[in-house]
Protein backbone atom coordinates (compact mmCIF):
# COMPACT_ATOMS: atom_id res chain seq x y z
CA UNK A 1 0.00 0.00 0.00
CA UNK A 2 1.08 3.53 -0.61
CA UNK A 3 1.21 6.07 2.16
CA UNK A 4 -0.38 8.61 -0.13
CA UNK A 5 -3.67 6.80 -0.54
CA UNK A 6 -4.37 7.18 3.18
CA UNK A 7 -3.16 10.77 3.27
CA UNK A 8 -5.36 11.72 0.30
CA UNK A 9 -8.40 10.02 1.83
CA UNK A 10 -7.75 11.97 4.99
CA UNK A 11 -7.42 15.21 2.99
CA UNK A 12 -10.78 14.55 1.30
CA UNK A 13 -12.49 13.97 4.65
CA UNK A 14 -10.83 17.06 6.11
CA UNK A 15 -12.09 19.25 3.29
CA UNK A 16 -15.61 17.82 3.54
CA UNK A 17 -15.50 18.68 7.23
CA UNK A 18 -14.35 22.23 6.47
CA UNK A 19 -17.23 22.58 4.00
CA UNK A 20 -19.65 21.38 6.67
CA UNK A 21 -18.36 23.86 9.26
CA UNK A 22 -18.71 26.73 6.80
CA UNK A 23 -22.04 25.78 5.20
CA UNK A 24 -24.13 24.62 8.18
CA UNK A 25 -26.20 26.78 10.49
CA UNK A 26 -27.28 24.14 13.00
CA UNK A 27 -24.87 23.99 15.97
CA UNK A 28 -25.07 20.20 16.32
CA UNK A 29 -24.28 19.70 12.63
CA UNK A 30 -21.26 22.00 12.89
CA UNK A 31 -19.98 19.86 15.79
CA UNK A 32 -20.44 16.75 13.62
CA UNK A 33 -18.35 18.35 10.87
CA UNK A 34 -15.64 19.07 13.44
CA UNK A 35 -15.68 15.37 14.32
CA UNK A 36 -15.08 14.60 10.63
CA UNK A 37 -12.04 16.89 10.67
CA UNK A 38 -10.62 15.30 13.82
CA UNK A 39 -11.09 11.84 12.31
CA UNK A 40 -9.19 12.86 9.21
CA UNK A 41 -6.32 13.95 11.42
CA UNK A 42 -6.43 10.60 13.21
CA UNK A 43 -6.12 8.69 9.93
CA UNK A 44 -3.07 10.81 9.15
CA UNK A 45 -1.47 10.08 12.51
CA UNK A 46 -2.00 6.33 12.24
CA UNK A 47 -0.78 6.26 8.63
CA UNK A 48 2.46 7.95 9.68
CA UNK A 49 2.77 5.54 12.59
CA UNK A 50 2.54 2.70 10.07
CA UNK A 51 5.18 4.38 7.90
CA UNK A 52 7.50 5.00 10.84
CA UNK A 53 7.32 1.53 12.30
CA UNK A 54 10.13 -1.01 12.13
CA UNK A 55 10.14 -4.79 12.15
CA UNK A 56 9.84 -5.01 15.93
CA UNK A 57 7.13 -2.32 16.18
CA UNK A 58 9.09 -0.41 18.79
CA UNK A 59 7.95 3.09 17.81
CA UNK A 60 4.22 3.63 18.22
CA UNK A 61 4.18 7.40 18.79
CA UNK A 62 1.60 7.93 16.05
CA UNK A 63 -0.84 5.49 17.64
CA UNK A 64 -0.37 7.10 21.05
CA UNK A 65 -1.06 10.55 19.67
CA UNK A 66 -4.13 9.27 17.83
CA UNK A 67 -5.42 8.01 21.19
CA UNK A 68 -4.79 11.42 22.75
CA UNK A 69 -6.67 13.05 19.87
CA UNK A 70 -9.64 10.74 20.46
CA UNK A 71 -9.68 11.68 24.16
CA UNK A 72 -9.50 15.40 23.40
CA UNK A 73 -12.24 15.05 20.77
CA UNK A 74 -14.51 13.37 23.31
CA UNK A 75 -13.92 16.22 25.77
CA UNK A 76 -14.53 18.76 23.01
CA UNK A 77 -17.84 17.27 21.93
CA UNK A 78 -19.02 17.09 25.53
CA UNK A 79 -18.32 20.77 26.18
CA UNK A 80 -19.59 21.75 22.72
CA UNK A 81 -22.94 20.04 23.20
CA UNK A 82 -23.28 21.57 26.67
CA UNK A 83 -22.78 25.01 25.15
CA UNK A 84 -25.27 24.28 22.35
CA UNK A 85 -27.79 23.10 24.96
CA UNK A 86 -27.32 26.29 26.99
CA UNK A 87 -27.79 28.44 23.89
CA UNK A 88 -30.95 26.51 23.01
CA UNK A 89 -32.32 26.94 26.51
CA UNK A 90 -31.73 30.69 26.44
CA UNK A 91 -32.81 31.45 22.88
CA UNK A 92 -35.03 28.53 21.77
CA UNK A 93 -32.85 28.14 18.68
CA UNK A 94 -29.44 26.72 17.79
CA UNK A 95 -29.10 28.67 14.56
CA UNK A 96 -25.50 29.83 14.67
CA UNK A 97 -26.15 32.82 12.42
CA UNK A 98 -28.48 34.27 15.07
CA UNK A 99 -25.81 34.25 17.75
CA UNK A 100 -24.37 37.73 17.39
CA UNK A 101 -24.28 38.92 20.98
CA UNK A 102 -20.56 39.77 20.76
CA UNK A 103 -20.85 41.44 17.40
CA UNK A 104 -20.26 44.97 18.69
CA UNK B 1 5.92 15.27 -13.43
CA UNK B 2 5.69 14.03 -9.87
CA UNK B 3 1.95 13.63 -10.39
CA UNK B 4 2.62 11.21 -13.23
CA UNK B 5 5.14 9.34 -11.11
CA UNK B 6 2.61 9.08 -8.31
CA UNK B 7 -0.01 7.74 -10.72
CA UNK B 8 2.45 5.19 -12.04
CA UNK B 9 3.29 4.13 -8.50
CA UNK B 10 -0.40 3.87 -7.69
CA UNK B 11 -1.11 1.64 -10.69
CA UNK B 12 1.90 -0.49 -9.74
CA UNK B 13 0.45 -0.85 -6.27
CA UNK B 14 -2.88 -1.96 -7.72
CA UNK B 15 -1.39 -4.46 -10.16
CA UNK B 16 -1.13 -8.04 -8.95
CA UNK B 17 2.62 -8.61 -9.43
CA UNK B 18 5.35 -8.09 -6.86
CA UNK B 19 4.97 -8.17 -3.10
CA UNK B 20 1.90 -5.99 -3.09
CA UNK B 21 -1.16 -5.98 -0.93
CA UNK B 22 -3.91 -6.58 -3.50
CA UNK B 23 -6.67 -7.55 -1.08
CA UNK B 24 -5.79 -4.66 1.23
CA UNK B 25 -5.90 -2.22 -1.66
CA UNK B 26 -9.30 -3.47 -2.78
CA UNK B 27 -10.67 -3.19 0.74
CA UNK B 28 -9.13 0.24 1.07
CA UNK B 29 -10.86 1.42 -2.09
CA UNK B 30 -14.26 0.05 -1.06
CA UNK B 31 -14.05 1.54 2.43
CA UNK B 32 -12.69 4.86 1.16
CA UNK B 33 -15.52 5.31 -1.33
CA UNK B 34 -18.08 4.45 1.35
CA UNK B 35 -16.50 6.90 3.78
CA UNK B 36 -16.39 9.77 1.29
CA UNK B 37 -20.01 9.20 0.23
CA UNK B 38 -21.17 9.06 3.85
CA UNK B 39 -19.16 12.15 4.77
CA UNK B 40 -20.80 14.05 1.93
CA UNK B 41 -24.19 12.92 3.22
CA UNK B 42 -23.27 14.13 6.73
CA UNK B 43 -22.68 17.65 5.47
CA UNK B 44 -25.55 17.78 2.97
CA UNK B 45 -28.51 15.92 4.46
CA UNK B 46 -31.18 18.14 5.93
CA UNK B 47 -32.24 15.73 8.66
CA UNK B 48 -30.05 16.01 11.78
CA UNK B 49 -30.69 12.43 12.93
CA UNK B 50 -29.76 11.09 9.50
CA UNK B 51 -26.56 13.13 9.64
CA UNK B 52 -25.66 11.48 12.96
CA UNK B 53 -26.32 8.02 11.48
CA UNK B 54 -24.21 8.76 8.38
CA UNK B 55 -21.49 9.91 10.77
CA UNK B 56 -21.54 6.40 12.28
CA UNK B 57 -20.67 4.98 8.85
CA UNK B 58 -17.73 7.37 8.46
CA UNK B 59 -16.42 6.56 11.94
CA UNK B 60 -16.75 2.79 11.37
CA UNK B 61 -14.90 3.20 8.06
CA UNK B 62 -12.11 5.03 9.87
CA UNK B 63 -11.89 2.13 12.33
CA UNK B 64 -11.57 -0.26 9.37
CA UNK B 65 -8.78 1.88 7.93
CA UNK B 66 -6.97 1.73 11.28
CA UNK B 67 -7.13 -2.06 11.13
CA UNK B 68 -5.74 -1.97 7.58
CA UNK B 69 -2.92 0.18 8.92
CA UNK B 70 -2.17 -2.41 11.60
CA UNK B 71 -3.29 -0.38 14.56
CA UNK B 72 -5.64 -2.62 16.50
CA UNK B 73 -5.95 -0.66 19.70
CA UNK B 74 -6.76 2.64 18.00
CA UNK B 75 -9.44 0.87 15.94
CA UNK B 76 -11.06 -0.61 19.05
CA UNK B 77 -10.87 2.73 20.85
CA UNK B 78 -12.43 4.41 17.83
CA UNK B 79 -15.41 2.07 17.96
CA UNK B 80 -15.78 2.35 21.74
CA UNK B 81 -15.34 6.09 22.12
CA UNK B 82 -16.71 7.47 18.88
CA UNK B 83 -19.48 5.12 17.84
CA UNK B 84 -20.29 4.14 21.40
CA UNK B 85 -20.13 7.46 23.19
CA UNK B 86 -19.80 10.46 20.89
CA UNK B 87 -22.62 9.53 18.50
CA UNK B 88 -24.94 8.74 21.41
CA UNK B 89 -24.05 12.15 22.84
CA UNK B 90 -24.92 13.72 19.48
CA UNK B 91 -28.27 11.94 19.39
CA UNK B 92 -29.02 13.20 22.90
CA UNK B 93 -28.05 16.68 21.80
CA UNK B 94 -30.46 16.42 18.87
CA UNK B 95 -33.24 15.18 21.13
CA UNK B 96 -32.74 17.93 23.70
CA UNK B 97 -32.80 20.67 21.07
CA UNK B 98 -36.05 19.59 19.52
CA UNK B 99 -36.52 22.67 17.37
CA UNK B 100 -33.94 21.35 14.95
CA UNK B 101 -35.21 17.77 14.77
CA UNK B 102 -36.87 18.25 11.41
CA UNK B 103 -35.37 19.97 8.45
CA UNK B 104 -32.32 22.09 8.90
CA UNK B 105 -32.62 25.26 6.90
CA UNK B 106 -29.10 25.48 5.56
CA UNK B 107 -27.30 28.70 4.75
CA UNK B 108 -27.96 30.46 1.45
CA UNK B 109 -26.96 29.14 -1.93
CA UNK B 110 -24.24 31.76 -2.32
CA UNK B 111 -22.57 31.02 1.02
CA UNK B 112 -22.68 27.29 0.32
CA UNK B 113 -20.98 27.89 -3.02
CA UNK B 114 -18.22 29.81 -1.29
CA UNK B 115 -17.79 27.03 1.27
CA UNK B 116 -17.49 24.50 -1.56
CA UNK B 117 -14.87 26.66 -3.26
CA UNK B 118 -12.89 26.84 -0.01
CA UNK B 119 -13.08 23.08 0.40
CA UNK B 120 -12.01 22.32 -3.17
CA UNK B 121 -9.14 24.83 -3.06
CA UNK B 122 -7.94 23.47 0.27
CA UNK B 123 -8.02 19.95 -1.10
CA UNK B 124 -6.09 20.88 -4.25
CA UNK B 125 -3.34 22.54 -2.22
CA UNK B 126 -3.08 19.59 0.15
CA UNK B 127 -3.20 17.03 -2.67
CA UNK B 128 -0.41 18.73 -4.60
CA UNK B 129 1.73 19.01 -1.48
CA UNK B 130 1.11 15.38 -0.46
CA UNK B 131 1.73 13.92 -3.90
CA UNK B 132 4.87 15.99 -4.20
CA UNK B 133 6.23 14.98 -0.80
CA UNK B 134 5.30 11.31 -0.41
CA UNK B 135 5.01 10.14 -3.98
CA UNK B 136 6.32 6.61 -3.55
CA UNK B 137 6.47 5.97 0.19
CA UNK B 138 5.21 2.46 0.78
CA UNK B 139 3.67 1.03 3.91
CA UNK B 140 5.06 -2.35 4.91
CA UNK B 141 2.82 -3.76 7.60
CA UNK B 142 4.10 -7.17 8.65
CA UNK B 143 2.11 -7.54 11.81
CA UNK B 144 -0.21 -5.28 13.77
CA UNK B 145 1.18 -3.10 16.50
CA UNK B 146 0.00 -4.88 19.61
CA UNK B 147 -1.86 -3.40 22.54
CA UNK B 148 1.06 -4.16 24.87
CA UNK B 149 3.46 -2.09 22.76
CA UNK B 150 1.06 0.85 22.77
CA UNK B 151 0.44 0.59 26.49
CA UNK B 152 4.19 0.38 27.19
CA UNK B 153 4.67 3.60 25.23
CA UNK B 154 1.80 5.38 26.98
CA UNK B 155 2.88 4.44 30.49
CA UNK B 156 6.59 5.13 30.05
CA UNK B 157 7.47 7.67 27.39
CA UNK B 158 4.16 9.56 27.36
CA UNK B 159 3.12 9.25 31.01
CA UNK B 160 3.08 13.03 31.54
CA UNK B 161 0.88 13.60 28.48
CA UNK B 162 -1.38 10.77 29.64
CA UNK B 163 -1.86 12.36 33.05
CA UNK B 164 -2.49 15.72 31.41
CA UNK B 165 -5.22 14.15 29.24
CA UNK B 166 -6.76 12.61 32.36
CA UNK B 167 -6.93 16.02 34.04
CA UNK B 168 -8.32 17.51 30.81
CA UNK B 169 -11.11 14.93 30.69
CA UNK B 170 -11.98 15.60 34.34
CA UNK B 171 -12.03 19.34 33.70
CA UNK B 172 -14.22 18.86 30.61
CA UNK B 173 -16.62 16.66 32.60
CA UNK B 174 -17.00 19.21 35.39
CA UNK B 175 -17.19 22.04 32.88
CA UNK B 176 -19.95 20.36 30.88
CA UNK B 177 -22.00 19.80 34.06
CA UNK B 178 -21.52 23.40 35.20
CA UNK B 179 -22.41 24.81 31.79
CA UNK B 180 -25.47 22.63 31.14
CA UNK B 181 -27.15 22.42 34.56
CA UNK B 182 -30.25 24.40 35.36
CA UNK B 183 -30.08 26.69 38.35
Amino acid sequence: MLLNQFLLLSAVLFCIGVYGVLARKNGVLVLMSIELILNAVNINLVAFAALNTDALNTDVSGDVFALFTIAVAAAEVGIGLAIVLLIYRNRRSIDLSEIDLMKG
Amino acid sequence: MSLLAALAALSAALSPDGDLYVAQNVFFAVIAVTMIFSALRVVTTSNVVHAALWLVVVLAGAAAQFILLGSEFVAVTQVLVYIGAVVVLFLFGVMLTRASLGDDESVGEEKRGMAAVVGVLLFSVMAIALIDSFEADRLVIDEPRSVSTVSDAIFSQYIVAFEAVSVLLLAALIGAIVVARKD
